[in-house]
């Protein structure tokens, strides 16, 4: 065990177990609630998480919250199911209670003993901190008050301005019945600005924004009330100049960084363990096949440090990894949670996450971005006879089982004779993934991390993730204007 | 349910800990201050191909506190309504309020508005079910499902039942409880053919078990829904009409209702800013709430700041008739609250309803939309592209499933493009609608 390690055990036990007069040692009683008659594995996770949001309106700070959150989820697990129940209370009592009714999924069987805890080395892919106490209150107002001014400077249209500040310090720790013992703090802040534009009675928005898993001190080391504040108020002008996108199938340039959003709704969803066990995946079954142009490379990396989608160890407590979901077009793997994992003969990838305490949880992505390739961007712009490029999106959603998935540009310009012309509106992409991923021609070598802006949704728990990607080219992609 | 929820005795211990936690906050120095509390329980289980996949058992709680010291303002919440965390929630919203800013429109909302007329709407339906008869549900829900020909795997089906508390509680002296249940069953299929996999759902959703669909009419419409997908071809790109089927059209009444909400109008984030007494809508059409409708969804006597609600109507003989307000938006906007803090309740509609076929017929040529994919609503602009999926339409009959297309417009023009509604009310939510026919709308496909 590294000391490193055993800190972070000491200090998720004295914030997670020492008030309801726990430690680390009574956990395996705790377990042997959940291990009931035919039960084959059994987790605790425990968890704490202190939220801060500072809200700038009207050039005011008028809005402030804070949110503590906490409490055990237990889960007991036989064969392919689930048994699962929480409680707010991190005592004695409420371990054996919601152990024995997660464990009542199952009535007969053998007893199985818990094996004891051993502490999960895990490489740290961002400082264990409280992210929150850096700042002062005034300091963190002085942020928000500073977009404020640098938007409204920016220029006379600029009519609204509203600026968020948010933090959260997490405190987790997860106890199984295979041995597993593994703790983890991670710390997530995040500035956001958004602007309202009018001009000649045309209203428009602009926004921007990022963060990462590190302190607040670090958001205004890199002054990013001036940047975010000034790019949010760029992309407003951009859309008060927008005309409507055209709609039918055309190429569609992908700028780098947040458009790998593509690749997590294109791709990332079906290559989810869960899916593909149960076989509704449209990339169930087809490792090793191509299911991308060559030059392809997806990977999935939790490793990377400080940022949004990065976990030391995953919510199972499996250290976090980088996993090739796609090596030059060709489907190499799947992330995995422990169950799926099992069930489907593949080794868990460190996927496994849950919004919270309260949830059970789900092979979900990390940071998913595809690797550079070797055009240069410029060429690949000039390759376009009409078609869009897409530099910023709003959202998108994908159908696991049909593969279809569509989004929409919040920024996107018209390519015409290979140059950038007129920025569009409402451009919305729809395609299918396996196919839309067979029409990848070029791959920049511009490869860009999202600013830390991505939550994912499914099954209607949202967990933060990261994205990227070089500049792209899609021979072809249905674009959703109001324009034939 | 195996935990048993004394919901009488949870009213009583949520309505002593936000007594507290106002008497508390005006104690340590705040002029006013507001409480809300909830407690829910439920049981969800759900079985994949014959066999129990999970079943979870919820406990939630909270208690969030916000206080007013002049006019700056602090809010604080946590997941534990114990007494220990009520004061610890009271301290750090009164801390906050010492750096907010001065806000000359906060504030409770006036004490005269109270809710004083506290009747029991009738939603509160508990269902003694067990594990085991949760199960069997769910059970013979997917049973009907994957029972039909041509099904080839299911995703699984769901049972979920739940109740719960909630306690709002203000410095006038305004406390108002209520409990509530809500019980549901869903089934998901795949169904495959040379072209690939297709999937749906259907479920079922009410404030009382007796209310609820069977589980075998569920699986079998599941079923029905998922057979339809297979074949989808791509439509046509061009303008057309659309009609989007009532599952959906829920959905643009939620557009226009973010559009006339008092946070978008006082942010200027709204396509439909000073819009009031405006011609939206065709003369025929006329939207209102029920806030105290017995037994509906989202039924309640008062509103998030205590304020007593009321049969509001928004949209009267197509025009613009009222924004929706709660008392600091309204304070915003040189107005008086409407009673929606926290939203507007029970929203129906009045207009001539008409047949599928009848809509179909009218519609000639073009697409039925029975779902909606991706976030493409700007709501500042009311610029509208989303992906869909459903029916191609020609001759005013259904010809073939589409999919892999999108619809695009305006919000605008859509509102006042609408022809005609359906009879086809769909009452599972707290929006109850029929299909709604749009004149045109730009369709990109193949």
């Amino acid at each position: 065990m590294t000391s490193q390690t055993h800190a972070m055990l000491d200090e998720a036990s004295t914030v997670l177990l020492t008030p309801g007069g726990l430690d680390l040692a009574a956990l395996d009683d705790g377990l042997g609630h959940a291990m009931g008659p035919g039960i084959d594995y059994a987790d605790l996770y425990f968890q704490r998480s202190w939220h801060e949001g500072w809200v700038l309106e009207d050039g005011e700070v008028k809005e402030a919250s804070y949110n503590i959150d906490g409490g055990v989820g237990v889960r007991a697990q036989a064969g392919e199911k689930t048994g699962f129940a929480y409680s707010n209370q991190i005592t004695g009592d409420a371990l054996a209670e919601t152990g024995r009714t997660a464990a009542g999924i199952v009535r007969r069987g053998d007893r199985l003993a818990v094996a004891p805890g051993v502490a999960m080395t895990s490489q740290a892919r961002y400082a264990g901190i409280d992210p929150l106490t850096g700042l002062s209150a005034e300091d963190k107002i002085a942020m928000l008050k500073l977009a404020d001014r640098v938007a409204r400077a920016a220029d006379p249209s600029v009519t609204q301005v509203s600026a968020s500040l948010t933090g959260v310090h997490e405190v987790v720790l997860v106890r199984a019945s295979d041995g597993t013992l593994a703790a983890d703090i991670r710390p997530l802040v995040r500035f956001n600005v958004s602007v309202i534009a009018v001009r000649n009675g045309r209203r428009e928005r602009g926004s921007a924004g990022g963060g990462g898993r590190y302190a607040m001190q670090r958001l205004r080391d890199e002054n990013v009330a001036e940047r975010y504040a000034k790019e949010a108020v760029r992309q407003a002008l951009v859309n008060l100049e927008a005309v409507d996108a055209p709609a039918g199938q055309m190429p569609v340039v992908l700028g780098p960084g947040w458009p790998g959003i593509l690749l997590h709704e294109a791709v990332g969803h079906g290559l989810e363990g869960d899916f593909n066990r149960k076989g509704s995946s449209a990339f169930a079954g087809r490792i090793g096949e191509r299911v991308a142009s060559p030059g392809v490379t997806v990977v999935d990396d939790a490793t990377l440090a400080d940022r949004r989608g990065s976990l030391s160890v995953d919510d199972e407590g499996t250290p976090g990894q980088s996993t090739t979901l796609i090596e030059d077009g060709i489907l190499t793997g799947y992330m995995q949670d422990k169950v799926n994992a099992r069930l489907m003969g593949m080794a868990p990838t460190g996927n496994a996450r849950r919004e919270s305490f309260a949830h059970l949880p789900m092979p979900r992505m990390t940071n998913t971005y595809m690797r550079a390739g070797s055009d240069d961007p410029a060429d690949i712009l000039k390759s376009v006879t009409r078609g869009i490029y897409a530099v910023s999106f709003g959202g998108g959603q994908v159908d696991i089982t049909s593969g279809k998935f569509v989004f929409s540009a919040s920024e996107a310009y018209l390519i015409e004779d290979g140059r950038i012309t007129a920025p569009v509106k409402g451009a919305t992409l729809i395609g299918n993934g396996p196919e839309a991923m067979g029409r990848v021609s070029m791959i920049g070598h511009d490869m860009e991390l999202d600013t830390g802006i991505g939550v994912c949704g499914k099954e209607g728990q949202g967990v933060p993730v990261g994205v990227g990607q070089p500049t792209l080219k899609l021979d072809e992609l249905t674009v959703g204007g109001t324009q034939s | 349910m195996t935990q048993a929820f004394d919901a009488a005795a949870q009213q009583t211990l949520l309505e002593s800990r936000a007594r507290m936690a106002v008497e508390l906050a005006r104690r340590l120095g705040a002029d006013a201050c507001e409480v809300g509390g909830s407690v829910d329980q439920g049981v969800s289980v759900s079985v994949r191909e014959g066999e129990v996949e999970t079943v979870e058992l919820s406990r939630d709680q909270g208690i969030a506190v916000t206080v007013y010291v002049g006019q700056r303002k602090g809010s604080a919440s946590s997941s534990d309504a114990g007494e220990a965390s009520v004061r610890a929630v009271v301290e750090k919203a009164l801390a906050i309020a010492r750096h907010t800013g001065e806000d000359p429109a906060s504030g409770l909302a006036d004490a005269r508005l109270m809710a004083t007329e506290l009747p029991d709407l009738d939603v509160h339906h508990p269902w003694p079910l067990s594990i085991d008869e949760a199960t069997d549900l769910a059970l013979r829900c997917e049973s009907a499902g994957r029972g039909m020909a041509g099904i080839k795997s299911s995703d699984g089906a769901s049972l979920s039942t739940g109740e719960g508390v909630r306690v709002y509680a203000n410095s006038h002296g305004f406390l108002g409880s209520q409990s509530g249940s809500r019980h549901s069953l869903s089934c998901m299929l795949i169904a495959e053919d040379e072209n690939g996999m297709q999937r749906d759902y259907d479920y079922t959703s009410a404030r009382a078990p007796r209310d609820l669909a069977t589980a075998e009419a569920v699986g079998e419409s599941a079923a029905r829904r998922t057979l339809q997908r297979l074949g989808a071809r791509r439509p046509a790109t061009g303008r057309m009409p659309v009609l989007f089927d009532s599952t959906l059209a829920s959905g643009l009444v939620g557009h226009l209702m973010g559009a006339i909400a008092g946070g978008a109008l006082y942010r200027q984030a709204s396509f439909l800013c000073e819009r009031l007494n405006d011609a939206l809508f065709p003369e025929w059409f006329s939207l209102g709430e029920r806030p105290m409708e017995v037994g509906a969804m989202a039924s309640s006597p008062f509103d998030g700041d205590g304020v007593q609600t009321r049969d509001n109507v928004f949209i009267r003989d197509g025009r613009l008739a009222s924004y929706m307000l709660s008392a600091y938006s309204a304070r915003r906007l040189g107005l008086e609250t409407t009673g929606n803090a926290g939203g507007a309740r029970n929203l129906r509609l009045t207009a001539p309803l008409e047949s599928r076929e009848a809509l179909l017929a009218r519609m000639g040529r073009g697409v039925l939309v029975t779902e909606l994919m991706g976030q493409g609503v700007n709501g500042v602009t009311g610029d509208y592209s989303r992906g869909a999926a459903g029916f191609w339409v020609e001759e005013g009959r259904i010809q073939h499933p589409v999919e892999e297309f999108t619809i695009a417009g305006n919000l605008e023009t859509m509102f006042k493009g609408l022809i005609g509604i359906g009879d086809d009310i769909d009452t599972r939510g707290s929006i109850h609608t029929g299909s709604w026919l749009v004149d045109e709308m730009m369709v990109a496909g193949g």
